[in-house]
């Protein structure tokens, strides 16, 4: 267990030390939620009752996604990771004692991590400070904000699982560009990083929040802002934890058999 | 010990002549061929041999260190290392080597090499004594105490090299694999790295496996030489047997290797 602790420990510091590119990465991401927010509010003003969420739940949810970013967000792989298959240098890491799943899997939390500490409390700071209903609302209560924090971390742990997968499939793509490319725009647009799932017409809706793209952002950032029920959330958790397990156990075989049947290229 | 029994692998390659024509028929159909990369291959290392393992581009050299280090599984053949087969029990088997890549990095581009140093100690789990021994010994023979808090992105090739020695020496291991360490170095630092694997080779009896196109690397540091082509095992013995095998009169000796190698290659038809 160790050596994964400081794997991640290692990718976490390297992290930090991006300062322009957090610096960078914030300023796009207030651009963005202001520019979401005003689209929004132009939609919300022709005609408040035709949304299944308020504008201050919407505000919330936008500015949640915008702070936790990097937790969800389909095209911040790692290169590095891709680079050492295409090159081979994942010849180094085969002969390791260690399961490259579990390395990799701990790599891609930490680079997340990392630049999630680097950029959601400015933006946070800021949106709490904003006037309402433009800003982020506190969570209704304490409890909901614990539940809050449980479905993020399922929901942090779900989308790196399945990003694993997109990395596994590069050992028998070889070139990771087209998975790449079609990973982000499927992912961002089916688990409501374009607009929220609620939004999504009923009977589509039935089925993505079925789809483990529905257990990454969407959860969290719903049950923030109430728009969940109870029961509603329950089923959500329980999806959380099959799609969890579903997607580490395909990634896991799929790495294994890799394992077996890599060649590596370029002598 | 290291024991290869009728080791064979073949990757299949993909093949196009050149054009645009060619290009869109290939679109339409592939065309494989298969490459014999290692065919029946056998050898016996005995523990703290220094082993060169020559031949030319492509005769199959890195695929055989890619088997003895486990990272490649052979379509037949035997191979144990130390009692165990490097592809069925990997993990195992990989903690008691050390491997040199010439060509690749094992180190982590955007941080101080220590912090790299020290997560293969946690991969490898050496204990914490263990480790600061290796390390203040690695430090002093490769001169490293200048280089551990410098990015590896910072390093020249040389320094860099050094340092992947260090790197791949930390858990102590029993057997070394190193294919083209000194590859683009120039004359201290290759001076310096033959002169500490001989060290290592010495003081702590490693075993170690070197494959170089550098005559000079192969003769000061293998007692005994195998050579490939074409994936078959065409010469096992010592640097006398190459230059006699390579010089252009029967029963002499070629003073310079590098030419006895080139008859060699070309008597036998592999370059």
């Amino acid at each position: 267990m160790k050596k994964y602790v400081s794997f991640f420990r290692n990718r976490f510091a390297m992290g930090l030390q991006y300062r322009a590119a957090a610096l960078a990465g914030m300023t796009t991401q207030f651009a963005w939620g202001f520019m979401e927010i005003m689209v929004f509010r132009a939609f919300y003003s022709a005609n408040p009752a035709a949304f299944p969420m308020t504008f201050e739940a919407t505000a919330s949810y936008i500015w949640l996604q915008q702070a936790l970013l990097a937790v969800f967000a389909a095209w911040m792989l790692e290169p590095e990771i891709f680079d050492c298959i295409v090159s081979g240098n994942v010849a180094y890491e085969l002969c390791r004692p260690i399961r490259i799943y579990d390395m990799w899997f701990a790599r891609s939390m930490a680079a997340r991590l990392s630049r999630v500490a680097l950029r959601c409390f400015p933006i946070i700071l800021v949106a709490l400070c904003l006037p309402k209903p433009y800003g982020i609302s506190l969570p209704p209560s304490a409890f909901q904000f614990a539940v809050f924090l449980c479905t993020l971390v399922l929901s942090f742990l779900v989308s790196v699982s399945f990003y694993m997968l997109v990395y596994v499939c590069t050992f028998y793509t070889i070139s990771p560009m087209g998975l790449r490319v079609m990973v982000g725009s499927v992912v961002e647009f089916l688990s409501g990083g374009g607009i929220p799932l609620p939004f999504f017409p009923e009977r589509v809706r039935g089925v993505l929040e079925i789809l483990p793209f529905a257990a990454m952002q969407n959860v969290p950032l719903r049950v923030y802002s109430g728009s969940m029920t109870p029961a509603e959330t329950q089923r959500a958790v329980a999806l959380q934890l099959f799609w969890l397990a579903a997607l580490t156990i395909l990634g896991r075989v799929l790495c294994a058999r890799a394992e077996r049947h890599a060649t590596l290229q370029g002598g | 010990m290291i024991v290869m029994e009728h080791i064979s692998k073949r990757y299949k390659v993909a093949r196009r002549s050149g054009g645009a024509g060619a290009a869109m028929k290939s679109f339409l159909r592939r065309e494989h061929e298969w490459v014999q990369a290692l065919d029946d291959v056998s050898f016996t290392i005995r523990d703290g041999e220094m082993v060169g393992y020559m031949g030319p581009n492509g005769a199959g050299k890195s695929s055989t260190i890619k088997i003895l280090s486990g990272i490649l599984t052979p379509d037949s053949g035997r191979c144990t290392i130390d009692g165990l087969t490097p592809w069925k029990n990997r993990i195992e088997h990989v903690k008691r080597i050390g491997v040199v890549f010439g060509q690749r990095s094992q180190l982590w581009w955007d941080i101080p090499v220590i912090d790299s140093f020290e997560l293969l100690r946690d991969i490898y789990s050496v204990d914490p004594a263990q480790y600061r021994r290796n390390l203040e010994e690695l430090t002093a023979l490769l001169q490293l105490s200048e280089l551990l808090k410098t990015p590896t992105r910072q390093l020249s090739l040389g320094q860099r090299m050094r340092c992947e020695l260090a790197a791949s020496l930390l858990h102590s291991p029993r057997i070394l694999f190193l294919d083209e360490p000194t590859i683009g170095l120039d004359a201290v630092s290759k001076l310096a790295v033959r002169e500490f694997i001989h060290r290592l080779n010495r003081e702590h009896g490693t075993t170690v496996i070197l494959t170089t196109h550098d005559m000079q690397d192969i003769s000061a540091l293998a007692q005994r030489v195998i050579l490939i082509g074409r994936g078959k095992i065409l010469l096992d013995g010592s640097l006398d047997d190459i230059r006699r095998a390579g010089s252009e009169n029967p029963g002499a000796q070629e003073e310079d290797l590098d030419r006895a190698v080139a008859n060699l290659y070309r008597r036998l038809g592999i370059s």
